[in-house]
């Protein structure tokens, strides 16, 4: 090996690092922005998941319980927001299995998205006041 | 798309289904609500369509799996009848549950499109999270259809028990712990996996099936609960906002009506799902003896119509059994004859009446009965002693006085309507048997009470026609 493409080999090496450098740079900033390094996204996503539970407490208990019902129809349309993962699953399947599964969630899914949302907006629609 | 872009998006959703919920605090905002909602959904998909690297097969059988899936549902929701609307919602539960588990299962087969590993080699923590919303999905998805078919007619109400039932769960249940532990210590090990499933599918059903038809609200809640963990489960696994706060609220909605039903019924969680309630009838009759000794006075149609059009203030309890009749239209139209009368017509709904939370206000609506006539037990249970007429229809236990005087009976200390406070009781029945806790009645002896034999439909179209008189 010659010096010259010892020379070439090392200052691409050299750039290589700098970029690494750059991008853990990147990343630090972006992490300390947010959160004190070193913490996993877990606690991230377990804060988010306990604080929705807070939310979810104090919002029912300020459903009517005249719409218990269109309540129940109504959570149960939006948990089936579940079809984003098999969504996810389907167009970014590795398998033939991954695509089976993620197609037959992506169908039931959209039973209860559709059902779920008309069935509540039938019921709401009937409930009148006195004339 | 970015993925930043794409999160927000999902925020964006998460929050629109919030405001779906807070619609729900009045039927004047409740429509706007559940338009909020449809909309946050349509935000989640699109987002999640404008991913980068899907292919075009998978575009295909998304579009494909949608419109299959969204003509089912949209057919169904126009078709149902609004009072099968219980085994609709138990069936609802039972796909999103089976959603969460082919969910689980496309991570586990395609662990890179969720960046959780790769075949074979997941992620621990990804799996310890995807087993655990795998087997609630799993439960929920059993459990719901144990009890639409037990809703639905397909399975006797009879609370099902053997001996060792419960030790028999508890069992299962260690085992699905122990299968969860090898199961993530495996790396995510197909046939462990299947395992779970099938170990959660046969707790599913035997939670459910000692569970008698009356308490299905609690079931039905409780599920509704169930599914909203299955999806926060699988939302942790595959690290997405969207799927973690819609679950999170949906599992905490459950969970509050579980306990305004049990509260209902001052039962706790763990009586309901022990089961077997309303089997026990040692303490049938235990007030005052058997029925045979006492008098019981009963009236034709023309005699309760004679004295609600002479009453000035009716209020009207309906129960179950209305629901069965289908009685709410011919209810609707006594009311309006008697308000036409001058008559004050309310109605009182007890918080367990029928299959579901808020079943009878739905049943009520349906046949145009306005909304700002129909009040809780606690907004009204004063006024029965104001009234001329409580009309029972459909409702039995929880009219019952024995719930406020006799410690022996099954029902103590749930709160029922005062109806016997009314001047005249008006309490249509097919026969004299007793209610699901299969606890005689007492208010059936009481002088004040007119019972009126027949069915509720035919009973109230009876009272129609002598009203018109």
């Amino acid at each position: 090996m010659n010096p010259t493409s010892l020379a070439d080999e090392a200052t691409r090496l050299s750039d290589n690092a700098l970029a690494l450098a750059h991008h853990a740079q990147e990343l630090a900033i972006g992490v300390s922005g947010a959160v004190a390094p070193g913490v996993s996204p877990f606690i991230f996503l377990l804060a988010i998941f306990l604080m929705a539970c807070f939310v979810g407490y104090y919002v029912v208990w300020n459903v009517t319980p005249a719409l218990h019902s269109p309540l129940m129809a109504v959570t149960n349309a939006i948990s089936s927001v579940i079809i984003v993962g098999a969504m996810l699953a389907t167009g970014l399947a590795t398998s033939g299995w991954a695509l089976l599964f993620g197609f037959l969630a992506v169908t039931l899914a959209s039973v209860n998205i559709f059902g779920g949302f008309l069935v509540t907006q039938r019921m709401l629609s009937m409930f009148k006041k006195k004339q | 798309m970015s993925a930043n872009l794409t999160s927000l998006a999902y925020l964006v959703a998460a929050v629109l289904f919030i405001l779906a919920l807070r619609g729900l605090s009045s039927p004047v905002t409740s429509r706007e609500g559940n338009r909020f909602g449809m909309i946050g959904m349509a935000v989640a998909a699109a987002a999640t369509l404008l991913h980068s690297g899907f292919a075009v097969s998978g575009y295909t059988l998304i579009v494909l799996g949608v419109l299959i899936g969204g003509s089912i549902g949209a057919v169904v929701a126009q078709r149902i009848q609004m009072t099968a609307l219980p085994q609709l919602v138990a069936a609802f539960h039972s796909l999103v549950g089976m959603a969460a588990v082919f969910v689980a299962a496309a991570a586990l087969n395609a662990p890179e499109a969720f960046g959780i590993g790769t075949v074979g080699n997941v992620h621990t923590q990804s799996l310890v999270e995807m087993s655990i919303g795998l087997a609630i999905g799993a439960i929920t998805f059993s459990g719901s259809v144990i009890a639409f078919a037990k809703l639905q007619g397909i399975m006797k109400g009879n609370p099902i028990i053997f001996a060792g039932q419960h030790k028999l769960n508890l069992g299962l249940g260690i085992l699905a712990a122990i299968l969860i532990v090898s199961f993530v210590a495996s790396g995510g090990s197909q046939v462990l996996f299947w395992m779970i499933a099938l170990l959660a599918f046969a707790l599913g059903f035997l939670i459910i099936i000692p569970i008698g038809g009356a308490d299905m609200p609690v079931v039905v809640s409780m599920l509704n609960s169930y599914s909203g963990w299955a999806a926060a489960g699988i939302g942790f696994t595959i690290q997405n906002l969207a799927l973690i706060i819609t679950g999170s609220l949906v599992g905490a909605s459950g969970a509050i009506l579980s306990y305004i039903m049990c509260k209902g019924m001052n039962r706790s969680i763990i009586n309901v799902l022990l089961g077997g309630f309303g089997t026990d009838t040692s303490a049938a009759g235990a007030v005052g003896g058997p029925a045979g000794d006492r008098t019981v006075r009963s009236g034709a149609a023309e005699d309760a119509a004679f004295i609600m059009k002479n009453a000035s203030k009716v209020i009207i309890v309906p129960g179950y059994g209305m629901a069965v009749a289908q009685a709410q239209h011919a209810l609707r139209e006594m009311g309006d004859i008697l308000k036409a009368e001058g008559v004050d017509v309310r109605y009182a709904i007890h918080p367990v009446a029928g299959r579901m939370p808020g079943h009878m206000n739905v049943l009520l609506a349906e046949a145009s009965v306005p909304y700002d006539e129909v009040f809780e037990l606690e907004e009204i249970n004063n006024e029965f002693s104001t009234a001329d007429v409580a009309y029972v229809i459909g409702a039995n236990d929880v009219t019952n006085p024995a719930a406020k005087t006799d410690q022996s009976s099954p029902i103590y200390g749930m709160p029922i309507l005062d109806v016997e406070k009314a001047r005249t009781v008006l309490f249509i029945k097919r026969s004299m048997a007793s209610g699901y806790a299969g606890v005689d009645n007492e208010l059936f002896f009481r002088p004040n009470t007119m019972m009126l034999f027949g069915d509720a439909k035919k009973m109230t179209e009876e009272i129609v026609q002598s009203l018109g008189h």
